[in-house]
């Protein structure tokens, strides 16, 4: 019983299975529109998984998707159709060096993006190119460059603007700022955060770093072996972790002058 | 991440930036061979001294002399043009080959790579029985059918080749398609069809081009060897195989030129293209670290 | 080897790095120095390009190819620098162990991780038989289950946390003086990241052995080492026992990288961006390397390097650390 206009990213029990390894075991849970919940979990707990089955990248054995109450669980039918589901959802990977196509320049690469999913003419689409770059901080030198011209920390921006381009109501990003230098990462946080504020795109982080999703996440959801062991805001599951699998994770984030676990 | 002394890893250039001469000089004197063979084979009727299938046989078996440069075989005819005629055919049939099995591998390894599931072990399987015939024999039995000349074997070879070009490229074009600017642009709605034409190709292309430059070689040898035993170009068309087994002969009497100058043409062709192949496929490993 | 009981482990004395010009504008390495004392763990910390991977490796001799170096590396007293083949073999092989970010990249994969155990053993003339038992008593010290069954398995039957539990063990056989771990839990998870970082804190207390930690991470360093150096585009910016630079950074780069590490802790302010990137090997700018980004700089920073200054327990090189700046 959908109510007449839902709102929001709503999964409900997906599974996946690889061979006899069920990498994903019924997980559920809502992002409401604008929101920002964080998934977390070491390797294998399946988040990585998860979130490849919301853009399409891994197809579900089981469960259902949707957004703002259209389904998206079954494979996208024709062109229409994909296009329609890639401004639903876009997503960040984690490996800037990765992300790129090491052929295609900065400007070329948002180019496409906007003459995929926009009807604007070259002049509008150089002026799209111009204000997409300047949204993430960079400008005209990173628009001409190709991806090896640029450091880490710019190539994840292009990724993002590359991202943006769509104007998606859901942005996952995937360990996006995990392979970045730590004052390179809070950059892209910041920026980020402010991105949030003007589009009001709602944030799927998936992440190792606890740390992290203190600053990004209103919501956030603890992944073990492919099942959901514990969801919460952010500063209640943090604070008073009720499983004891997120117990051991808030102890084993080191701290000053405590040796993780004592 | 680990501090690492590169500020900016550079990733695969394309193939502009393969410089062809910065590899040593066993390289730069490869690239120099095909740089001179190519001009040789399309110049052949203005560069050759003689018609190469002018019979004069009262000058059989003159050895090097300033009228001939490299001498005459039995019938009289001036080896040196013969030699320059023979690389057109020498060259123009591993070109058919290299040119048809690289797009029908391409085309092949792609798609199982691509489409993964059925399709990847229906291809993959169909590659490993094509694989176990050798192509020599399928050339020898598509000849039997057709009967003798250059279409039989180009056919068959380009077939028995078509496997090793689509293993390579199914496995690179798998390893390319697990990276996530390749999955950027399916989550951003391209069709597969445009990801693969417009990325995947030319990103995996200087690898495969690298391949191919090194089956050239090895399809030039099985076609000469084709013509040795007499089932590719028919006398008294030049060609480099059929140019030795009609020299034969002549070794037997004394003079090793007629069997020995073509020998040595198809040596220095299958060495020149394996060096520079394998120079290039080098170049490209060491960008990919 | 006989050295004076108060002789550092490890002795870093003005270590400078270059490569040929074509391939960096500035020194790799400039003016580095720090000591590691017997039982102590020293943290060198940095983001990458800071130089401090090229560093620790110095301290076994591995240098990148066709680099020039001035000062000293010395381990035990002796200078590893003009070692000769033979004696930095042995230096390798007994003194000094090193453990890596990825343990999959440190064993070779077809062979039992016993061979991997014990091969150093007998290489130095142990016979097999006490090798062995020897390496059960590694694994059972770095906290494997049934180590005689984990000598038979290869690598691959192993997770990360546990093969770099087995790395460590393998680095620990000849007893070494000094241990350098480069990044040694930044491949794995956090759990096993936890435990893997108070099996080395155990081990460097019950054998005395001195350690030199690098990461990239400040609350990693913060919670393990008892002096840290920080290091920015090749030099050591600031260096002092773990409290008092967490508590009062001198240099604004270790005040920057404090800000912008995001922290756990409830209310815990939101992470402070250090504006700009980090120096390139194509850049070489005249005075402080990190003016640039610096929100204190002044015209003399862009003009003058600064040479490190004690300040209390520590030094930072900064031309206005004297000047108490609120950070």
């Amino acid at each position: 019983m959908t109510p007449p206009k839902e709102r929001g990213l709503v999964v409900e029990g997906l599974r996946k299975r690889y061979g006899n390894h069920l990498a994903v075991d019924g997980v559920s849970f809502t992002l409401p529109a604008g929101g920002s919940l964080a998934v977390v979990g070491e390797s294998g707990s399946g988040k990585t998984t998860t979130v490849r089955m919301l853009v399409g990248l891994e197809r579900a054995d089981g469960g259902t998707v949707r957004l703002d109450g259209r389904d998206r669980s079954a494979r996208a039918r024709g062109r229409a159709e994909r296009l329609a589901r890639a401004r639903e959802i876009q997503m960040v990977f984690q490996d800037p060096y990765l992300s790129l196509d090491p052929r295609v320049t900065v400007s070329g690469c948002l180019d496409e993006v906007l003459r995929l999913h926009t009807g604007l003419d070259a002049a509008g689409r150089r002026a799209g190119v111009t204000d997409l770059l300047d949204r993430v901080g960079l400008g005209a030198r990173e628009a001409a460059a190709l991806p090896r011209g640029l450091s880490g920390g710019q190539r994840q921006r292009v990724a993002l603007a590359r991202a943006l381009a769509v104007e998606p109501r859901v942005l996952v990003l995937d360990e996006a700022v995990a392979a970045l230098d730590v004052s390179i990462q809070a950059q892209i946080l910041d920026l980020l955060r402010e991105i949030r504020r003007e589009a009001g795109i709602g944030y799927l982080f998936v992440t190792h770093d606890l740390a992290v999703v203190r600053h990004v996440a209103d919501d956030v959801l603890v992944l073990k072996a492919g099942t959901v062991v514990e969801s919460g805001p952010v500063d209640r599951v943090l604070d008073s972790p009720e499983h004891p699998y997120t117990r051991l994770l808030m102890d084993s984030v080191p701290r000053r002058g405590r040796l993780p676990l004592g | 991440m680990t501090t690492t002394l590169t500020t900016v890893p550079h990733r695969r250039p394309g193939l502009r930036r393969l410089r062809l001469l910065g590899q040593g000089p066993l390289f730069a004197a490869s690239v120099a061979v095909l740089v001179l063979l190519v001009p040789a084979a399309l110049l052949a009727p203005l560069l050759a001294p003689y018609d190469p299938e002018a019979l004069d046989l009262g000058a059989s078996l003159v050895g090097t002399s300033g009228d001939h440069l490299l001498g005459t075989d039995q019938s009289g005819r001036d080896i040196l043009s013969r030699l320059l005629h023979g690389a057109r055919t020498g060259l123009l049939g591993p070109l058919l080959v290299v040119g048809v099995s690289t797009l029908l591998g391409t085309l092949v390894g792609v798609v199982a790579a691509w489409r993964g599931g059925w399709a990847d072990t229906l291809l993959s399987r169909a590659m490993d029985l094509v694989f176990s015939v050798p192509g020599l024999m399928l050339a020898i039995l598509l000849v039997a059918v057709t009967g003798p000349g250059m279409t039989a074997p180009v056919v068959a070879m380009s077939v028995a080749y078509t496997p090793y070009v689509g293993r390579l490229v199914r496995g690179i074009a798998r390893q390319e398609k697990a990276r996530s600017y390749i999955e950027a642009y399916v989550v951003q709605g391209w069709s597969g069809w445009t990801v693969c034409v417009r990325h995947l190709l030319p990103n995996i292309a200087p690898t495969v081009l690298a391949q191919s430059a090194m089956n050239f070689g090895y399809a030039l040898m099985d076609l000469a060897a084709l013509s040795y035993l007499g089932f590719g170009v028919q006398p008294p068309t030049a060609d480099w195989g059929a140019m030795i087994n009609e020299g034969q002969g002549a070794v037997l009497q004394g003079a090793m030129l007629p069997a020995l100058a073509p020998s040595a043409c198809i040596v220095l062709a299958v060495v020149a293209f394996g060096i520079v192949g394998e120079g290039i496929a080098d170049r490209i490993a060491r960008r990919e670290k | 080897m006989t050295t004076a009981p108060d002789t550092p482990v490890l002795e870093i004395d003005g270590l400078g790095l270059r490569l040929p010009d074509d391939r960096a504008a500035r020194p790799i390495l400039d003016g580095v120095s720090l000591t590691v004392r017997a039982g102590e763990t020293v943290g060198l910390v940095g983001e990458s390009g800071s130089g401090k991977s090229v560093a620790c490796r110095s301290v076994l001799g591995l240098l990148p190819r066709g680099a020039r170096t001035t000062g000293r590396v010395l381990v035990g007293g002796e200078d590893v620098l003009t070692m000769g083949r033979a004696r930095l073999a042995a230096l390798r092989a007994r003194e000094v162990a090193m453990v890596f970010q990825d343990p999959r990249a440190s064993v070779n994969p077809l062979r039992r991780v016993g061979d991997f155990l014990t091969e150093g053993l007998r290489a130095s003339g142990t016979p097999a038989a006490e090798a062995t038992a020897r390496a059960e008593e590694l694994l059972d010290a770095v906290g494997i289950r049934d180590p005689r069954g984990a000598l038979r398995r290869h690598p691959h039957q192993f997770s990360g946390g546990m093969l770099q539990r087995v790395v460590i063990a393998a680095a620990l056989a000849a007893e070494p003086a000094l241990l350098v771990a480069d990044e040694p839990t930044t491949a794995l998870d956090v759990t096993t990241q936890a435990e893997v970082v108070s099996i080395l804190a155990r081990l460097r207390a019950e054998r005395g052995t001195g350690m030199l930690f690098v990461t990239h991470d400040l609350e990693l360093a913060s919670a393990v080492c008892d002096r840290v150096y920080v290091m920015y585009a090749g030099r050591i910016v600031e260096a002092r026992s773990t409290g008092d630079l967490f508590d009062r950074p001198r240099h604004p780069y270790t005040a920057g990288l404090l800000a912008c590490t995001p922290r756990i802790e409830a209310g815990a302010p939101a992470p402070r961006p250090v504006p700009g990137r980090p120096v390139s090997l194509a850049e070489a700018p005249p005075g402080c390397s990190f003016a640039a980004r610096c929100a204190h700089a002044v015209a003399r920073c862009t003009e003058e390097k600064p040479e490190p200054a004690r300040h209390g327990d520590g030094f930072a090189a900064c031309h206005r650390a004297d000047e108490g700046i609120a950070l």
